[in-house]
């Protein structure tokens, strides 16, 4: 007798699109908000952002389960972290952590794509990449090539590697993610409703929220 | 010695199962529907199975898939229930805790491969909070004002993004179920013309007794349907 095999997959895709970009002294962390599953919308009003640390914010898609998790796990780290050491992690600490606690489910990922920002302790930058921007989920593969186009970065294969921070104001940056979002809501049945920003700045914490198509 | 197989512990598919839950936030709380059958593949087997039931004092739990999990699941609330009780503290688990619990049990079970074959809806109110929320099988939830499951994601919800709006009266909320619970009922094979509504208010929850939707069947393309077909009777 054949193995039997399940007719249920443990994933799900809940679509969505996260962008980051780090300037000289700010970091703008967006998602859109909504969650869908195959042609169905489940809803127009779901935060894919979750702040980790004080100046660390991350922006996750993909399977929402998995998502939550990861914030959790990420979340009840950080707590303990606190506990012992006294302070928040840094944002390169806690990069390293979201590298292992991916890694460590390798043979059953957590099916989450996620992009970290953040500004460090004496406010330097953290970047999503060498290239100080990034873009993650559904709709990663327009918005990236209109991030190359627009920030003009450096080549990532140049060598010796030229780290590039956007010189972008901050009010430039939030405007370019708008545009980037409402351009890949046109053409990304997955990408709509709203996009929620973050930006973190050394003045602290701000959120905005644009309403994007809801088709 | 034979050691059972691993393999036959695990949930393949399911046997018994419930049809689509309807649920919407109104002006005192929330309002939940769905129907009493309990499917045995195509053979609808039972016919009086009471898919909505109160939680504590603050939540109404729906359930649809399958019945025999719906029922474990009831076991391990109660079991909640009752040690937060016996703290005699006062406090009591509100909506969004057990539907956190409820979401890590799903989310717990589909890590092990073995999941509970349900979609959940959880809704209740709180110290004049209304929270209504969503777990699948596999753990993926959310909240909204208004959710639905299985085949009510596509028939039910997108007559109440059309037709909700907030603080619905009670009657309102009502005649905005039945809409739904009648195209269900008219389109879902899995339906049953046994529908039971519940609400639950800052008050408490309420279960109404079953009760049938009125449906019509006179329209003109329904008598001599095969008129056009060539050949056909």
């Amino acid at each position: 007798m054949t193995k039997q095999h399940a007719n249920w997959s443990p994933y799900d895709n809940n679509g969505g699109s996260c962008v980051a970009i780090a300037g000289a002294d700010y970091c703008v962390i967006a998602a859109d908000t909504r969650m869908s599953t195959g042609y169905n919308i489940l809803t127009r009003e779901y935060s894919k952002i979750s702040q980790l640390a004080d100046k660390c914010v991350m922006a996750s898609s993909g399977f929402q389960a998995d998502v939550k998790a990861l914030q959790k796990v990420l979340s009840a780290r950080h707590l303990i972290y606190q506990h012992q050491h006294n302070k928040q992690m840094s944002c390169p600490a806690m990069a390293q952590l979201l590298s292992n606690t991916l890694y460590y489910k390798r043979f059953f990922p957590y099916y989450s794509f996620n992009v970290l920002g953040g500004l460090d302790n004496e406010g330097t930058l953290h970047l999503p990449s060498t290239v100080g921007y990034s873009s993650q989920g559904s709709g990663s593969t327009l918005i990236t090539p209109f991030l190359d186009n627009q920030l003009k970065s450096p080549s990532p294969l140049l060598y010796p590697p030229v780290d590039a921070v956007t010189p972008l104001s901050e009010a430039e940056a939030v405007e370019l993610v708008k545009t980037v979002f409402a351009s890949a809501t046109e053409r990304d049945i997955y990408t709509g409703d709203k996009v929620e920003i973050v930006i973190l700045n050394a003045s602290g914490i701000r959120r905005e929220y644009m309403d994007l198509r809801k088709d | 010695m034979d050691h059972p197989s691993a393999e036959t512990q695990r949930t393949l598919y399911p046997y018994v199962t419930g049809s689509s839950v309807v649920a919407l936030k109104y002006k005192d709380g929330i309002l939940m529907a769905a129907d009493t059958g309990g499917s045995y593949g195509s053979t609808l087997r039972y016919k009086s199975i009471e898919r909505l039931k109160p939680i504590g004092k603050h939540s109404l739990l729906g359930a649809s898939g399958e019945i025999s999990d719906f029922q474990e699941i009831l076991r391990y609330l109660d079991e909640l229930i009752l040690y937060d009780n016996m703290w005699d503290d006062g406090n009591s688990l509100g909506p969004k805790e057990v539907h956190n619990y409820l979401t890590r049990i799903m989310y717990n079970r589909r890590n092990k491969f073995n999941p509970l074959w349900n979609s959940l809806i959880l809704g209740g109110v709180k110290n004049g909070q209304k929270y209504l929320g969503m777990v699948s099988m596999i753990g993926v939830n959310f909240e909204d004002n208004h959710v639905a499951t299985g085949l009510g994601n596509h028939l039910a919800r997108p007559i109440l993004r059309d037709e909700w709006h907030e603080n619905l009266t009670f009657e309102e909320g009502v005649q905005l179920l039945e809409k739904c619970m009648r195209v269900l009922l008219y389109r879902d094979r899995s339906a049953v013309n046994k529908i039971q509504i519940s609400k639950i208010t800052e008050e408490g929850a309420t279960v109404f007794p079953p009760f049938s939707l009125k449906t019509y069947w006179e329209f003109s393309a329904f008598k001599n349907p095969t008129i056009g077909a060539e050949g056909s009777w």
